[in-house]
C-alpha cells in the first residue's frame, strides 16, 4: 500500500491548486469549481485517515461532506443564475456592490 | 483489496491518479473557457475516485463518480450553457498582480501544509489488525443507520432546504418582500 503521507501530500497539493483558483480567477463559476476541488481534497484526507486507522467513520464523514457539497452547489448555482439575471455578468470584479 | 496486493501495482496506480488529478486541476484553473474548466474538473474527480478505490473505499469511489462527476458537474455544465458567457471569455483571465500574490500565498500555504504533514508523520500509527478495511455498501450503510442516524436525518433536512432555496432563488422574479 502507498503510505499515508503521500495521500496527504496529494490532498494538500489539490487544496492549494483550489486556493490558487479562487485567488486568481474572476469568473464566479470557475471560483465555485475551485471550491469543489478544495472540498474534494479534504475528502481525500478523510478517506486516507480512515484507511490508516481501519475505521469507517472517516468514510461516513466523506458521505456527509458530499451531501452538503451537493446542497451547496444547488444553492450556489441558483445564486449565480439570479446574479447573472440582475447584472448580465458572472465576472466577480464587476459585482462589488451589495445593493442591487 | 485483492486486486492491488502487489506493492508495485498500488504505487503505479497512485502515481497515475495523482498525476492525472494534479495535472487536470492545474489545467482547470488555467483554462479561459469555463466549459473546458468543467471538463478538466470532471477528470480530476475521476482521478480522486480512483484514489478512493486504492484506499479501500469502493463505495465512496462509485458515489464520487455518480454524485460529483455525474450530478454536480452536469449541473455546472447546464448553468454554463444557460448563461451566455461569450463576452466574458474575451476578458483577461486575471489582473496583473493577482498571479504574483496568489503564487506567493499558495507557496506559503503549501509549505505550511507539507511541513505539518512531515512533522506529524512520526505520530501516525496505523491501527493494529492489519486486515483490510471494508468500505463496501453494507458496512457503511450499517454504520449510517445506527451510529450516525441523527446526522443522516439532518442531512436529509439540509437537502430539503437546499431544494427549496434553489427553487426560490431560481424563480424568474423575486417576490416583493426580498
Amino acid at each position: 500500500m502507498v503510505p499515508l503521507p503521500y495521500y496527504l501530500t496529494l490532498a494538500a497539493v489539490l487544496f492549494v491548486i483550489g486556493v490558487i483558483g479562487v485567488l486568481i480567477r474572476r469568473n464566479a463559476l470557475v471560483i465555485f469549481m475551485s471550491i469543489e476541488l478544495m472540498l474534494n481534497a479534504a475528502n481525500l484526507t478523510f478517506v486516507a485517515f480512515a484507511q490508516e486507522w481501519r475505521a469507517l467513520d472517516g468514510q461516513i464523514f466523506v458521505f456527509f461532506i458530499m451531501t452538503v457539497a451537493a446542497a451547496e452547489v444547488a444553492v450556489g448555482l441558483a445564486v449565480i443564475i439570479s446574479l447573472f439575471r440582475l447584472r448580465k455578468t458572472v465576472h466577480v470584479d464587476d459585482i462589488h456592490l451589495l445593493r442591487g | 483489496m485483492p486486486a492491488f496486493e502487489g506493492i508495485n501495482m498500488s504505487w503505479f496506480f497512485f502515481i497515475l491518479f495523482a498525476a492525472l488529478a494534479v495535472g487536470s486541476a492545474i489545467a482547470m484553473i488555467s483554462q479561459k473557457n469555463p466549459v473546458y474548466s468543467a471538463v478538466f474538473l470532471i477528470i480530476t474527480f475521476f482521478a480522486v475516485a480512483g484514489c478512493y478505490y486504492l484506499l479501500q473505499a469502493p463505495f465512496l469511489s462509485i458515489v464520487q463518480i455518480i454524485v460529483y462527476a455525474g450530478a454536480i458537474m452536469v449541473l455546472f455544465l447546464f448553468v454554463i450553457m444557460l448563461l451566455n458567457l461569450r463576452k466574458e471569455i474575451r476578458l483577461p483571465l486575471h489582473g496583473p498582480w493577482q498571479v504574483a500574490f496568489a503564487a506567493l500565498f499558495a507557496a506559503i500555504l503549501l509549505l505550511q501544509l507539507v511541513m505539518f504533514i512531515l512533522a506529524a508523520v512520526p505520530t501516525f500509527h496505523s491501527a493494529p489488525g492489519h486486515g483490510a478495511l471494508s468500505g463496501g455498501g453494507e458496512p457503511l450503510g450499517l454504520l449510517l443507520f445506527t451510529k450516525y442516524i441523527y446526522p443522516f436525518e439532518i442531512a436529509s433536512l439540509v437537502l430539503l432546504v437546499a431544494i427549496i432555496g434553489a427553487v426560490v432563488l431560481g424563480r424568474k422574479k423575486l417576490p416583493k418582500e426580498f
